[in-house]
């Protein structure tokens, strides 16, 4: 088992033929994800051939998954197309939508959401301006090194790509069920939450790591969250303690607002549920191995 | 970003929201000439993007064109709570019956926006929320189906604004909307909203904050940028599109890739800075994934002519970058800047094709090049030398 992608998953990419799409469809080919086919309207009915594999290039997401059966989209389009393609991903009523594309416009994904809750949530979104979701030697949608950890015992849910990355390097002796990189914007679709309830209830998680950063509520969230439905062991990683208020560091959402979303308070909060946090990267490594090997 | 309050009101004339009549002038003889043009008493008003100016001082009364003149003598240049007013508002006074509260904001924890209102306005937000939490209307308001007519007049009923004036600030509502959504706004709020004896609504203050992700839809929001008021650090890594942000007592310049790897950088310098006297980090710099020399260069451009740097951090796991590409950037940075490279380096590669990067740095041998191979380790060593320096 994994959580939300599996060695079954048919994966399909919007955006396909742009630079960024390409180059991560090598890349993901590579780390032996089931690519089935791409999508771009305007060059629809034709072949790119990626990694030595030929891939048709459907007009719509509807028509790609009525060819190929695909029931994951990894989304590369540009921030200005990007509300349209995701839209167009939950109307086809595809499983899961990865949305890597950073810098979309708050109020497109509020409306992209607003638009898969009213669909009934059929589409599962994770993103914008993420690094996708990897279930090591099985697949992997998005931009996650496949190669700097195999699979294993721990899951991994994270705003941030490069810390996700980090605390995979730290820890690659043991592996991970899943790594999933959740963004760092504002509205996103798939929650810290979400994905706590998918590896509290996946038999192949025993541990799991959960990072956070500055902004918004969504750790302390999750905090309430564990307390009341993990039972597996967590722990916990938050960035941006010295970062000041009212100033964005990187990520759109990272923002300390106030007394509002300070990493303390996030700390405290996970703490409080009886999350174990480090105080760096390599402490938090340290901690979940101690943790296993206890 | 956000605006100042002249900015926020001039997006609110173009709306249909109504404003008094004024303008922003920079000196006092202008702020009397803006009097006379406006004619009756005005209020002159502080341009700092911060609350509580008129605790401050920053707002004041003119009956006249010479006493709007004293005024603004007196209120430019003053500092509110750190900001220089370089900037004053000249606006009509408004007789005031009753002052409301409204807003339009992203609700993250929700997923979707929200309408605060309240009959109970003029005062800190903030402190109402708590002392009278009942007074405050919040109303969810779908991304989609927006505010209409209909929708404003429930959020202007759950305010509890009074019934002869409901009409006026459904329609002030619904505009207020419109440039929520038309601006790519993530906040629009007006403290107070009043209603005058003619029970007209009006837009008395207004404070905007605007999404910069939707600038490519918005190409006359970048006039808005107030490059006076901009740290010179930030407006230059701004001008090379560095992600970079000053701040405030730190000695060690630190460059990382991936946003939550540089706040994670940050932290670990400053508790590694804790056993070296206190040193701290000095900015924030994420150089993203595809770290090109000149990106490199670029970034230490910027760190080595802040005169507070002493020391710098170089960390990057090699994620998608591969670190052998990192490593030549940095030594292609380093030719590039020359002689006016002069404080020492701390250089920290992990990841991808790290063999290779770290042996072009060792290769290079560069004077001010230390490699050291954990992001801890690195921290303290990067401390220490700015704490020597």
């Amino acid at each position: 088992m994994s959580i939300f992608l599996n060695e079954n998953s048919k994966v399909i990419v919007q955006g396909i033929t742009g630079g960024e799409g390409t180059k991560h469809s090598t890349k993901m080919l590579a780390a032996g994800t089931n690519i089935v086919g791409g999508v771009n309207a305007r060059k629809a009915g034709t072949t790119v051939t990626i990694g030595g594999k030929d891939l048709s290039v459907f007009g719509t997401v509807e028509e790609a998954i009525k060819e190929t059966g695909a029931d994951v989209s990894v989304v590369f389009v540009p921030p200005k197309f990007a509300k349209d393609a995701v839209i167009e991903a939950i109307d086809s009523g595809i499983g899961l939508a990865v949305v890597i594309t950073e810098g979309i416009p708050v109020h497109d994904s509020a409306y992209f959401w607003a638009h898969a809750c009213a669909k009934g949530n059929a589409t599962r979104i994770i993103g914008p301006n993420c690094p996708g979701i990897i279930s090591p030697g099985k697949s992997n949608a998005g931009i996650i090194p496949a190669d700097i950890a195999g699979p294993g015992r721990i899951g991994l849910v994270s705003k941030s790509g490069t810390l996700t990355y980090q605390m995979m390097y730290e820890l690659r002796e043991i592996g991970f069920s899943t790594a999933i990189g959740i963004g760092g914007d504002p509205v996103i679709g798939t929650t810290h939450i979400d994905a706590l309830e998918a590896f509290q209830a996946d038999p192949e998680t025993e541990a799991i790591v959960m990072i956070g950063e500055i902004g918004g509520d969504a750790e302390e969230r999750a905090a309430d969250f564990i307390k009341a439905n993990v039972t597996k062991p967590v722990v916990g990683y938050v960035a941006g303690f010295t970062a000041p208020e009212g100033k964005t560091m990187g990520h759109a959402g990272a923002i300390v607002s106030g007394s509002a979303g300070t990493a303390q308070a996030k700390k405290e909060a996970l703490e409080a549920a009886g999350v174990k946090v480090g105080k760096t990267p390599s402490e938090t490594a340290a901690l979940m191995r101690e943790l296993l090997a206890g | 970003m956000d605006l100042y309050e002249y900015q926020a009101k001039d997006l609110f004339a173009a709306h249909g929201v109504p404003v008094l009549p004024g303008r922003t002038v920079e000196t006092a003889d202008d702020a009397a000439a803006a009097a006379a043009e406006i004619g009756g008493a005005v209020v002159v008003k502080a341009q700092v993007k911060t609350g509580g100016r008129g605790k401050a001082g920053g707002v004041k009364l003119a009956r006249t064109a010479d006493e709007a003149k004293d005024k603004a003598g007196a209120i430019l240049g003053m500092d509110i709570k750190g900001h220089t007013v370089h900037r004053v508002l000249v606006t009509q006074a408004s007789d005031i019956e009753e002052e409301y509260y409204f807003s339009f904001l992203l609700d993250r924890s929700n997923r979707t926006f929200l309408a605060m209102c309240s009959a109970e306005g003029g005062m800190e937000i903030e402190q109402l929320a708590v002392e009278r939490p009942d007074a405050l209307a919040r109303i969810p308001v779908d991304a989609i189906t927006g505010v209409d007519r209909a929708k404003a007049a429930e959020i202007v009923a759950a305010g509890k604004i009074p019934a002869p004036v409901a009409d006026q600030a459904a329609d002030v509502i619904v505009k207020l909307w419109e440039t929520f959504v038309a601006e790519d706004a993530t906040l629009v709020e007006v403290n107070p909203l009043v209603r005058d004896p003619q029970d007209n609504v009006i837009a008395l203050d207004g404070k905007v904050t605007l999404d910069e992700n939707a600038g490519f839809r918005h190409p006359d929001h970048a006039a808005l940028v107030d490059e006076r008021t901009e740290n010179p650090l930030e407006a230059k890594a701004k001008a090379k599109n560095l992600n970079y942000v000053k701040l405030d007592d730190g000695q060690v310049g630190i460059i990382g890739n991936g946003a939550g790897l540089v706040m994670s950088t940050l932290d670990v310098v400053a508790y590694a800075g804790e056993k070296h006297g206190g040193v701290k980090p000095a900015n924030f710099l994420d150089i993203g994934g595809g770290a090109s020399a000149q990106v490199m260069a670029d970034g230490l451009d910027v760190i080595l002519g802040d005169p507070d740097v002493k020391s710098v951090f170089v960390n990057v796991f090699g994620g998608i970058t591969a670190c052998d590409a990192v490593a030549t950037g940095i030594v292609e940075a380093l030719k590039i800047l020359g002689a006016s490279a002069t404080k020492p380096l701390v250089v920290r590669l992990d990841g991808n094709n790290v063999l290779e990067g770290r042996k072009i740095l060792d290769d290079a041998n560069h004077p001010l090049v230390t490699q050291v191979d954990t992001m801890d380790n690195a921290a303290d060593k990067a401390a220490q030398l700015a704490a020597g320096a």
